[in-house]
């Protein structure tokens, strides 16, 4: 659906000019929702204008539903934007319009007429749950509604792509759930292609069926959210995840550990975390342990969560017992396919 | 006192309000035409807008400063040769209403100017997003959310315009300023200077009391 190669993105700075993306290479499958993570100045917003050439790059090609949009003449890509929505973190909404108006604006933009606008806009508030607000102003929404009223406007055109520029950003966690689980059913019953880009991966965990990693205008990551969250290769992707599941120890936990293994008579004991993801979750991975390897296992930290309806968690665990017997559960967990670590820092 | 307030007399300032009215209001309507579609143009050529254009909007900036820093009184006198060619005559109230124009555009232009400039950049974007053409988002988007800011300023240029026509008497536009220089300055008849000056009191807190009740009608925010 979307098929970027080579992208380049160069700005006029200061001291001469900025490169914002230096060499993406970017495909993004029909009907799935992709994420884009990366901290402020990474180039995320870049990248996501570039789809819409709202920001046009200075080398490589972008090609949205089969259309090369770089090779469009003005009037050809103000037709191509119809196909692709997009949604802000301020909203952007005219404060001198209403809500009806505002998602109409789109449609008069492309020329339809009064009858067939309302015909159009009356299903969507109903879809974005605002059918009652139709008349107010933006200024008499909260934020969650004004965005639902940025979807309905984004959804006007019946788009085949759906751009997410920070939407849930300014937004309170519970709102912003609220936000994503729209978005995600609006995924499901229009099969939508949705991108979005945040800094918060708590949004990815929530949506997101594949999740890139950007930083300084690369991208440094990028697969499954299941894979990256349970495997990430890189420190930054790593530091993101931390949000969502915490990657290293309280340091409370770490002192009660500390000194739990320094009243350890005879050094046997190992501070392991163990990762998993998806169907190993469903196990008895701990009790198979204890039982095959004679292990005393206490949970010292962890958290268990799922992504996708797959179960997915980290758990922290002190391990004791027999010489021997902890590197050979080590193996066999790692064989069922969990990811261990051992926390010797502690 | 009152006795010096002929009938005659205030016939005369019946006719002077009346001819105020007509330069505020024509200079006004025309100074708006010519200044909107400058203000709007400034605003999108300007760095950052959608028809950049750095030398086309110093060009048009600086015509624009050259005229707001023209003394009106000299303004006034400096074009007669195309007051003349427009209205056929040099003097009377017609004849001041193009210098008044003139002086109106390019204050009203900045003006609006900067009141599009309120606009957030992010609607642009969202019409641009939306596939809006310039047209489009001058019509549809620039404008209307402008609004209240535009209709302020106006607001400001027919009061800065009534000060302004009191000059216009140097080429006998007449009005009520005219009247108060040469019956209550002149003719040594302070009571009808200090009429004149209530009178203007009076219109112009009106015009902004109008112009207020409309912004706030025109306002979501």
């Amino acid at each position: 659906m979307i098929d970027l190669e080579g992208i380049y993105q160069t700005y006029p700075g200061p001291q001469g000019p900025v490169e914002a993306l230096r060499g993406i290479d970017l495909r993004i499958a029909a009907g799935e929702v992709f994420g884009i993570i990366g901290r402020s100045g990474a180039g995320k917003s870049s990248l996501v204008r570039t789809i819409n050439l709202l920001n046009r790059p200075v080398r490589g090609s972008v090609k949205v539903a089969g259309r090369d949009l770089l090779a469009l003449n003005d009037a050809e890509l103000r037709e191509a934007r119809r196909d692709i929505g997009m949604i802000f973190q301020h909203f952007n909404l005219l404060s001198s319009r209403t809500v009806f108006d505002n998602v109409a604006l789109p449609l008069e933009l492309a020329g339809w007429d009064a009858r067939r606008i309302r015909e159009r806009v009356s299903p969507l508030l109903e879809l974005v749950g605002l059918a009652a607000f139709s008349e107010r102003f933006p200024s008499q929404l909260s934020g969650g509604q004004k965005q639902r009223v940025g979807i309905a406007r984004a959804l006007a055109s019946q788009p085949k792509v759906l751009l997410s520029d920070e939407a849930t950003s300014a937004l309170d966690p519970e709102t912003t759930r609220s936000i994503l689980g729209l978005l995600r059913d609006i995924n499901r019953e229009l099969g939508l292609t949705i991108v979005l880009i945040t800094h918060q991966m708590q949004v990815i965990k929530q949506v997101a069926d594949r999740v890139a990693v950007i930083d300084a205008g690369r991208i440094i990551e990028s697969g499954p959210v299941l894979q990256v969250f349970s495997q990430p290769q890189q420190a930054l992707t790593r530091s993101l995840i931390e949000d969502v599941v915490p990657q290293a120890l309280p340091e409370a936990v770490r002192e009660r550990v500390r000194a739990q293994l320094a009243a350890d008579p005879d050094h046997s004991a190992r501070l392991l975390r163990l990762v998993f993801a998806g169907a190993e979750g469903e196990r008895p991975i701990l009790s198979e342990a204890v039982r095959r390897f004679d292990l005393d296992l206490s949970i010292v930290h962890g958290q268990v969560d799922e992504v996708h309806g797959e179960p997915f968690g980290s758990l922290s665990v002190l391990a004791r017992g027999p010489a021997g017997r902890v590197a050979e559960a080590v193996a066999h967990w790692r064989l069922a396919g969990l990811q261990v670590e051992e926390l010797s820092h502690v | 006192m009152f006795d010096r307030f002929t009938a005659e007399l205030l016939q005369l300032m019946l006719d002077s309000f009346w001819e105020t009215v007509l330069m505020v209001g024509i200079s006004g309507l025309l100074g708006t035409l010519i200044g909107l579609p400058l203000g709007v143009y400034l605003r999108l050529t300007d760095a950052g807008g959608v028809l950049e254009n750095r030398w086309a909007n110093r060009l048009v900036g600086t015509v624009v400063n050259a005229v707001r820093s023209t003394p009106f009184i000299i303004l006034l006198v400096a074009v007669i040769p195309l007051t003349r060619l427009l209205t056929g005559s040099s003097i009377g109230t017609a004849a001041a209403v193009v210098p008044l124009t003139l002086a109106a555009a390019p204050f009203a232009a900045r003006l609006i100017e900067a009141s599009l400039r309120e606009v957030d950049g992010g609607l642009i974007e969202a019409a641009q997003a939306m596939g809006a053409s310039t047209r489009q988002i001058v019509f549809k988007v620039l404008l209307p959310e402008a609004l209240p800011g535009i209709v302020a300023g106006i607001t400001i240029t027919l009061v800065s315009l009534t000060g302004y026509s009191a000059m216009a008497g140097a080429i006998g536009g007449g009005g009520l300023g005219d009247l108060g220089i040469r019956y209550g300055y002149q003719r040594f008849l302070p009571e009808v200077m200090a009429v004149v000056v209530l009178v203007l009191i009076v219109f112009v807190q009106a015009l902004q009391s109008i112009g207020d009740w409309l912004v706030r009608r025109l306002a979501h925010r």
